[in-house]
């Protein structure tokens, strides 16, 4: 009953700031600092917003974040209603044996795992079961600017899949492949391949045993240097640099200020810390400031003795949204109030910046005014892993703190040895113009897709120099509709929705890559536009 | 193929090379299906959380890994420890809570229960009476599940882990989880067990949908150890027995006591005498270790954070390959030995 009543009203969207509906202008900024009541920014505001790296002469790239208009948002609360009503009375025939499915047949058995009882489980059950072909999708190439995704049908609803043997190369709009080193072919595969020689697959060692080779040293030394700090450290999963290390630097007596749309993996790692965490608006700095300026002159609750430490935890760009954190409102804040920064580049380490050294260099913010740097590898560098970058002091405390250093093991040689070569493309060091033209033709191709798909009136996300580009779709049969539709002109999309993003929001997530080029770029938005005339996405 | 995976498995980033080795763990394990993960310390501490919530219990082994406390804590459940491999107090326990369902059966409706426990102690190296645990599964309707990173190529006669070890059928442990970073050599990890179960990571497990997948080039080098190990299943035996060599040869060891199951090839050499700092302890063994590596036999200080539950006794960590010689083996406990009388005693 509870659900059906949550679902059928209108949820208020956390992040609604009171604003009116957009009416028809297709490129009106709404993103705005709301610090004006804040003296640090009233004193530093003209002089705090850098110039775009690329040309001076532009004015700050905007951000938008329309607000879903009210018969999208009725439908969409509407569609879920109904699934979940559908959902119960398939429950509920289950029960009385009328539906048979490999659901009920897996259950013949007692469920010792008790599965019944969460809602989860009747969503996956009832609602994503359904449509669970737009996810998962398995692919049979390297995931390059097109790929070959394996050919799938379900002959029972979505409950299992056959493969029919066959493939189909797709316009690849989903992967993060942002520098376009997702290869198999090349300079870095040629590098990754020699190592595996050398060194073999796995290191079968933490950190702090045998599992240190001395590939990590280059690798270690060569990230440092890309980012500007003085030390770094690497790790072999992206989520468990972030879940593995916030626990080792914050404790009890400590406190977490985290934004509120930041990735599990932080999440994760601020949970298991021990520490307090609060959460603030997403890129609100006047919410953050009044969090900040709380906790430190209440300090702990009841004893109010200071806190150990503040740590605030933001990410670069945020891959669901599309936008930036403002890094030099935050960088202000942190100096007024003593506390640390902790900066999550996942998405935007390679991918932001003239030359892809982060959001630090995009917003001219000094690395050195950021306490902790981490970011993954995944994403611009075709590889594994995470790294975090701080002063030598801290690197040393980690290197010994870590739970990573000293109970996972390290990373794998071929994959450092990957991330060695492109970030060395990336940085010029290889004597080429490559990783010039690749980041800035990732701007290029982020820039032209972001506006042209405004000009289509479509509503779009994020940051205008994002290289993530959500798309919204809001009710979820359009969701799934948006995704067949598309995968039908052999272009594969990644979509999104309950429980991933807030209920109205459900979105299409467009990653684009350097490696996309601008003929690639029109024939999908050719294509979407198409789609979007079809289940009428647009304004 | 490229090393690195780009992607979240469920955007693009499961490629036909993961769906192949899933296949092929799931039938070398003798289950419905498995689910494999790019990070072998994230696999049980992400599987644990997502069947096991705040209002569950579990009831878990005080000896278990840091991966599993990790995994513990993260699912926020109400945790009852029983002492190490004692059996008596884990029955003691679960008839406490049998009474307590009796009493409040509504409740016990909603409440899940968990045994979480380890195959082969990583660290204390001694197995873990599974006959008895599932004998509890089955009377007290409580899965079990278990952690194999060490035992999963070492057990067994062909090497399928506890499970086939102990000769149990696999139905009877509902979960295994176990990395490939140990006797696979290779990255990652995996669970696997019944379809509808290991379905339900694909979604609740967060190491798995909140992180990039295996690198490809590490998923088909998996694949290759499985040929091995398929093809070649006298090694399990063979590793045992160097196992069983090993320990007999560090048996006497000056100042050292060899601790563990006999077939277990990952050998602690505690402390007979420990003093009372830690930090001493480590430091001795750490000199003792540097000796040894200096003499060009690798070993090393087994390493602890202090937050760990119960923080295991100083050890010297020997670890046995199948690919080492008697005379490699022998030299190796020489040099040891050696180290060991120079520096404890």
């Amino acid at each position: 009953m509870r659900i059906i009543i949550s679902a059928c009203s209108v949820v208020r969207d956390p992040r609604a700031t009171p604003k009116p509906l957009l009416q028809q202008s297709s490129w009106s900024s709404l993103w705005h600092l709301e610090a004006e009541t804040s003296e640090a920014m009233s004193n530093g505001s003209a002089g705090s917003r850098p110039p775009d790296m690329t040309n001076p002469g532009r004015p700050r790239a905007q951000e938008s974040f329309p607000e879903p208009p009210l018969m999208k948002a009725v439908f969409t609360h509407l569609s879920y209603g109904i699934l979940i009503l559908l959902g119960h009375v398939c429950d509920f025939l289950r029960k009385l044996g009328m539906k048979r499915d490999p659901y009920t047949e897996a259950l013949k058995n007692e469920d010792l795992f008790k599965m019944n009882l969460d809602f989860e489980m009747f969503f996956t059950r009832n609602i994503y079961r359904r449509i669970r072909d737009c996810w998962n999708r398995p692919i049979a190439s390297a995931p390059g600017a097109y790929t070959d995704l394996v050919d799938r049908v379900s002959d029972d609803c979505n409950w299992t899949f056959r493969y029919t043997g066959t493939k189909t190369n797709c316009l690849n709009l989903g992967s993060y492949n942002y520098l376009g080193f997702a290869e198999n072919t090349g300079p870095c595969a040629d590098a990754a391949y020699q190592s595996t020689l050398d060194y073999g697959a796995g290191t079968c060692s933490p950190a702090r045993e045998l599992g240190t080779l001395d590939v990590h040293k280059k690798l270690e030394a060569l990230v440092a240097r890309f980012v500007g700090k003085p030390a770094a450290l690497v790790f072999g999963m992206g989520f468990a640099t972030n879940s593995m290390n916030i626990p080792a630097l914050m404790g009890k007596g400590c406190l977490i200020v985290s934004n509120e749309l930041n990735h599990a993996s932080i999440v994760t790692g601020a949970k298991l810390s021990g520490a307090t965490v609060k959460v603030f608006k997403h890129n609100s700095v006047k919410s953050l400031e009044a969090i900040l300026r709380r906790a430190v002159t209440d300090g702990q609750p009841r004893t109010h003795r200071p806190w150990r430490k503040i740590l605030i935890l933001v990410e670069g760009v945020y891959s669901m949204e599309g936008s930036l954190a403002p890094l030099p409102e935050i960088v202000q804040l942190k100096k007024k109030y003593k506390a640390y920064v902790y900066l999550d580049e996942a998405h935007s380490i390679g991918a932001m910046g003239p030359t892809g050294r982060g959001v630090c260099e995009y917003w001219g913010v000094d690395p050195a005014d950021i306490d902790i740097m981490m970011g993954t590898f995944t994403k611009s560098f075709g590889a594994a892993g995470g790294y975090i970058a701080a002063n030598q002091d801290v690197i040393n405390y980690l290197r010994g703190a870590s739970h990573s250093t000293t109970y996972a093991t390290s990373v794998p040689a071929p994959v450092a040895q990957q991330i060695i070569t492109s970030m060395t493309i990336i940085m010029g060091d290889d004597g080429t113009k490559e990783g010039e033209k690749r980041v800035a033709q990732l701007l290029d191709n982020s820039r032209y897709f972001r506006q042209r798909l405004t000009e289509m009136n479509f509503i779009v996300y994020g940051n205008e120099d994002s290289p993530v580009v959500p798309i919204l779709l809001y009710e979820p049969g359009k969701v799934t509709s948006f995704s067949r539709e598309l995968l039908k002109k052999k272009i594969a999309v990644v979509v999104v929705g309950f429980p991933a993003t807030s209920i109205v929001e459900a979105r299409a997530r467009i990653c684009l890559s350097a490696s996309h080029t601008r003929d690639m770029l029109d024939y999908a938005l050719k294509e979407i536009n198409e789609v979007g005339d079809l289940l009428l996405l647009k304004k | 193929m490229e090393s690195g995976p780009v992607d979240l498995g469920g955007f693009y980033g499961t490629v036909d090379i993961h769906l192949e080795l899933e296949e092929r763990l799931a039938k070398f394990t003798g289950r419905e299906e498995a689910i494999i993960y790019s990070y072998g310390f994230a696999t049980i501490s992400s599987a644990i959380p997502a069947y096991s919530k705040r209002r569950d219990i579990i009831f878990c082994d005080e000896g278990v890994c840091f991966a599993v406390q990790k995994g513990l804590a993260a699912s926020r459940s109400k945790i009852k420890y029983f002492r190490h491999n004692d059996m008596d107090h884990l029955e003691q326990l679960l008839e406490e809570q049998l009474k307590l369902d009796k009493k409040n059966p509504a409740k016990e409706k909603v409440t899940r229960k968990f045994i979480v426990a380890e195959a082969l102690y990583m660290n204390h190296g001694d197995l873990c009476p599974l006959p008895k645990l599932v004998e509890f599964r089955n009377r007290y309707r409580t899965p079990i599940f278990l952690e194999e990173s060490l035992s999963f190529g070492v057990l067994g006669e062909h090497g399928r882990g506890a499970t086939e070890h102990w000769g149990l059928k696999p139905g009877d442990v509902d979960l295994i989880c176990a990395s490939l970073e140990t006797a696979m050599g290779s990255t990652g990890g995996f669970c696997a067990g019944k379809s509808y179960v290991v379905d339900h990571q694909r979604l609740s497990g967060i190491g798995y949908c909140f992180s990039a997948s295996m690198p490809p080039m590490l998923a088909a080098a998996s694949i290759k150890g499985l040929d091995i190990m398929e093809g070649s299943p006298q090694i399990f035996s063979q590793l045992r027995d160097k196992a069983v060599a090993m320990r007999r040869l560090l048996r006497g060891t000056p100042g050292l006591r060899v601790c563990g199951e006999s077939v277990n090839p990952v050998i602690h050499l505690q402390l007979a005498c420990p003093s009372s700092s830690r930090d001493t302890d480590d430091e001795l063994l750490e000199r003792v270790a540097r000796e040894c590596i200096d003499s060009g036999v690798a070993v090393v200080v087994a390493k602890y954070l202090k937050e760990e539950l119960k923080l295991p006794p100083a050890s010297l960590r020997v670890t046995v390959c199948v690919e080492l010689s008697e005379d490699e083996l022998e030299k190796a406990a020489k040099v040891i030995k050696t180290a060991a009388a120079k520096h404890i005693l």
